[in-house]
Parts: structure tokens; C-alpha cells; sequence
């Protein structure tokens, strides 16, 4: 693989005469510099509302907007009309409960989730659960991260299982693809959140097989506020808009509207232009790098972090599947990680400490918090070795 | 490196006062972000600290801020004590409290206010 480091100015940010160590990629990625040049020239150069003004400046805007979003459709392997720009994956996710749930659950059905889902992929569904008095029931994970399906997909009332393609904390990545299938089978709808594994593995949401797919742009090397809602036609086209207001109607009358056609019905108001733009940028530049060459460096970056984790025999490591991101949630003896957070960062090192948006799944585990380590393709292993080397160092601290 | 001053590391690994109070109902503090968690327990006597207990886990900054306040705030006035704030804090640790640690800083010092105004209900409640 080429040397793509240059692609990323942050990795020249210095703290106090110190190389940055980005390890905190799960939370959110770096920029390359052509989705902040991408950025940069809309503001610069097509600074306009899309789908408005009958002048060139919003037309440019326009096509720019919508080209990304054929760019991202590509990317993922749907069609531009099932690709909805939202602010997130949890705003995708929301949009599913709120509009599809809504719609079509009532009380006493039952929604399936796994005991590794983040919160964007759990509030949401104890909400309409609320709501609707809905009844979950949970796919639980094993001690190495990996899923423990027992016949879950019979459990009556069964309609609709929303799960996470990998765990935040675990790193654990799922093949969902039998899964997907078997619950397409018997007729229950399939969410799929893609927030943490999209930027490690191609996805192809037919090939997958899901019906709803939701993921980040800030994790894929775009922007904050982006985000993508894939959704099957059909089922996008039955389900009521979520938001009202400009943009999402083909008609409004004093006291009714006609909601406009897919994508436009779920994308009320001025959208995250520059945004769009950004994750249509970052999807072409990760194309152009290719997956292949993606999952060979992080395999090696996850090997070698793995041998050398094995140095420290104050560390735990939660979660040993093999098919794994290059994502590492640790435990300390006698140290707490947030204090040993703290003091990687004083030493340039970015990680995570908490319980990453994952309560439920610490408290099966019994663990308070961890200390996390996301790796990305653009780091290295002499990074890795200071990661370690610091480690060993913030030890003897505690120890004295 | 200086939050992790000697004396933070000392209370830290040797919390003062670590335990419950016997007789006394704890006032329980989370800290739902990290996952800290403070159990207070507190008597007083005549508007006064007269003993200061906690137990539960965290990290170093906010078990060991609750430890050196276990000691600090024995013999003083509740009403004073209700007052106390982050400032006060910091003078207390003699260090500077970044943002992303105020929290941690103040779990305690939250967990001893909580535990006080507990007892002065429970004082009005059998007084009248």
C-alpha cells in the first residue's frame, strides 16, 4: 500500500512537541485533505441551497449534492432513491423506529436486538418500546464478543431485529448475511447498524441482504452531521415522512400535503450540503485506496497490536474473536482507564475511556469502563510501540 | 503529570475512611459517563461534620478527592460545606483540574452534599 499519511493532515498535529497518536478512530475518523478540499470549494466556490433557485450557482450545488449521493449509493450497492442523507446513524436509526415502527408495530410485538448494541441502536427501540408497549428480547454475546443466536428468530411476535454489523467495544465483527436471510425468510424486518464496520468492510446492502442500514459519515472519513439511511423501496416508499417541512412535500394545501418521492420525502429542510458532498469524497477516495488493501493493512496493524498486548500482564482484552476490527477495549489492573486515558493524552496518544455508549453490554460483562483503542489503516506500528511503551510506563506510576 | 501528584496516587491506593458507617443510610453518587460510583456516609453533631465515610470506586482523581475530603471536612460547618464548590476543590487537592476531569473531581464533594442535606431532612423530620 502506498504511503497515505500525507492524505491526512491531523497525523502533523503535535501536542507539546509530540506526534499525534490517533488511536480513537471508532469514535471518529480523521479527514483526508480532498474531502476537506471537497468542503472547502463548496463553500468557496458553489455556496448555494440545493433544489431551489432557478439559477447556475444552486444547480451547481445541486448536482454536487446529488452526485455524492450517487457516489455513496454506489458505494454500498443501493440505488440513489434508497440512499436518504440524514445526520447520522443514530438519526437513521431513529427515523426507522419512529417512521417504519410507528406504522407497523403494535403492542405486543416483539423487536430483537443483540446485547452488543450501542445506545444510537437501543434508546431508539426502549422508546417505541414505551410507546407502543412493545416487548425486546436480546441475542446474547458471548465472553469472546461472538453472538449466542439461540433460535431467536422464533421467539413469537417476532418482527423486527435491529443489530450491529460489530461491537464498539468487543470488536467482534458479525457475518450477518445467514442471519439476515433467515429472518427475511419469516417475513421479519432487518436494521442493520453499520456505524462501526462500514469504514473496515465493503458493503453491498443487497448482497447483505438487510432492509434497513444505517452508518455515520464522521467515522467514514467525512464530516460530523452526515449520515445515510439505506431502505428497501418498497418498505421506504409505504412509510410515512418523519420530519415535515421544506424539501419533503410535492404539495401543500391549507390543511394537506402530498409528500414528495423518495429520497426527498425524508429529507426535510436545507440538508447538510458540504456534508453530503464530503461522504461522497471520502467514499470515492476509499474506492480508490480499495478494501482489499484496507483490511490487509488493519490485519496487520490487529496482529501486531495483539503480540505486543501480550507484553503487559496488567491488561485484559475484552473480547478474542478472530474476525475482529482493529478495535481493542482493555481492563487494567490497578489502574483506572480513564485515568490512563488521561495520561496517554499527555503523551499524544488519543483513546477513549468509558463504556463507550455501551452500558448494557459492560454491566453482562461486569466491567464499569474500559479504555479503548481504534486503530484506522492510516496508522502504524511504531505507533503501536509507543502505545505499549506508554502503557508500561503509566504502570510504574501506579505500582510506586 | 502533576494530577497524578503523590498525594492523589497515595489516597488513591490508601483511601482514608473507606467503608460504611455503622447505623447510617449511604447517599449514593453515579457518574453514569465513566462509571464512577461514591457511597457517602455522614454524622453530624450541632450543625457540624463529625464523621465522614464513603466507599464504591472510580478513578484516581475522584476516589482520592473524595478520600482527602473524608479528612478535610470533619468538624466543619454543614451550611459551609453545602457551599463548596469546584474552586474549592482545587485549593483542597492543591492542583489544577482540567475540564475533562472536573467531573471526576466533583463526584465526591457531590456525594458529601447529597449526604448532608439527607441529614438535615432527617434532623427537621424527627424534630417535628
Amino acid at each position: 500500500m502506498i504511503d497515505i499519511r500525507p492524505d491526512f493532515p491531523m497525523l502533523n498535529r503535535k501536542y507539546q512537541g509530540q506526534d499525534l497518536v490517533y488511536f480513537d478512530n471508532a469514535a471518529s475518523a480523521l479527514k483526508p485533505q480532498a474531502v476537506l478540499d471537497a468542503v472547502l470549494d463548496y463553500y468557496q466556490n458553489h455556496s448555494s441551497n440545493v433544489h431551489r433557485g432557478p439559477n447556475f450557482l444552486s444547480e451547481e450545488a445541486t448536482v454536487l449534492y446529488e452526485n455524492a449521493r450517487r457516489t455513496v449509493a454506489d458505494f454500498i450497492g443501493a440505488s440513489p432513491e434508497e440512499t436518504i442523507f440524514t445526520s447520522g446513524a443514530t438519526m437513521s436509526l431513529n427515523l426507522v423506529a419512529r417512521s417504519w415502527g410507528e406504522a407497523n408495530l403494535r403492542a405486543g410485538d416483539v423487536i430483537a436486538l443483540s446485547r452488543a448494541e450501542h445506545h444510537a441502536n437501543l434508546v431508539p427501540w426502549l422508546q417505541l418500546k414505551d410507546k407502543l408497549n412493545l416487548k425486546l428480547v436480546y441475542i446474547e454475546v458471548a465472553r469472546d464478543g461472538s453472538l449466542i443466536l439461540d433460535n431467536i428468530l422464533e421467539t413469537p411476535n417476532l418482527k423486527l431485529l435491529a443489530i450491529t454489523q460489530a461491537s464498539n467495544v468487543l470488536g467482534s465483527f458479525y457475518d450477518l448475511k445467514d442471519l439476515l436471510q433467515a429472518a427475511r425468510q419469516r417475513g421479519i424486518i432487518t436494521v442493520v447498524d453499520a456505524a462501526q464496520s462500514i469504514a473496515h468492510c465493503p458493503i453491498n446492502v443487497k448482497d447483505l441482504g438487510c432492509d434497513f442500514l444505517a452508518f455515520s459519515g464522521h467515522k467514514l472519513l467525512a464530516e460530523t452531521g452526515i449520515g445515510v439511511l439505506y431502505g428497501r423501496r418498497e418498505l421506504l416508499e409505504k412509510m410515512p415522512p418523519f420530519f415535515g417541512g421544506g424539501a419533503m412535500i410535492a404539495e401543500v394545501t391549507e390543511d394537506s400535503f402530498i409528500p414528495a418521492e423518495l429520497p426527498a420525502k425524508f429529507e426535510a429542510g436545507t440538508p447538510n450540503i458540504s456534508g453530503a458532498i464530503s461522504l461522497g469524497v471520502a467514499c470515492a477516495y476509499l474506492t480508490k485506496l480499495g478494501y482489499d488493501n484496507i483490511i490487509k493493512k488493519e490485519t496487520e496493524l490487529s496482529a501486531y497490536f495483539l503480540k505486543r498486548l501480550k507484553e503487559l500482564d496488567f491488561v485484559t482484552l475484552l473480547g478474542n474473536q478472530t474476525e475482529r476490527l482493529p478495535l481493542f477495549s482493555l481492563a487494567f489492573t490497578g489502574m483506572h482507564p480513564h485515568d490512563v486515558a488521561d495520561l496517554l493524552g499527555e503523551v499524544g496518544i488519543i483513546t477513549r475511556a468509558g463504556h463507550h455508549c455501551a452500558q448494557p453490554l459492560h454491566d453482562s460483562l461486569g466491567i464499569s469502563a474500559t479504555l479503548r483503542a481504534s486503530l484506522s489503516f492510516y496508522n502504524t506500528t511504531s505507533e503501536i510501540d509507543k502505545f505499549i511503551e506508554a502503557l508500561k510506563k503509566i504502570q510504574l506510576l501506579f505500582k510506586s | 503529570m502533576d494530577i497524578y501528584a503523590k498525594n492523589i496516587l497515595d489516597h488513591y491506593q490508601r483511601p482514608r475512611n473507606f467503608g460504611p458507617l455503622s447505623g447510617v443510610v449511604g447517599h449514593h453518587e453515579l457518574n453514569h459517563s465513566c462509571g464512577d460510583d461514591i457511597t457517602v456516609y455522614l454524622k453530624t453533631e450541632a450543625g457540624k461534620i463529625k464523621q465522614l465515610s464513603f466507599e464504591g470506586h472510580g478513578c484516581s482523581i475522584s476516589m482520592a478527592t473524595t478520600s482527602i475530603l473524608s479528612e478535610a471536612l470533619v468538624g466543619r460547618e454543614i451550611a459551609e460545606v453545602l457551599k463548596l464548590d469546584l474552586s474549592d476543590i482545587q485549593k483542597i487537592l492543591g492542583i489544577d483540574i482540567s475540564l475533562r476531569r472536573e467531573k471526576c473531581a466533583l463526584i465526591g464533594l457531590r456525594a458529601i452534599q447529597g449526604a448532608v442535606k439527607e441529614s438535615i431532612l432527617e434532623i427537621s423530620k424527627s424534630t417535628h
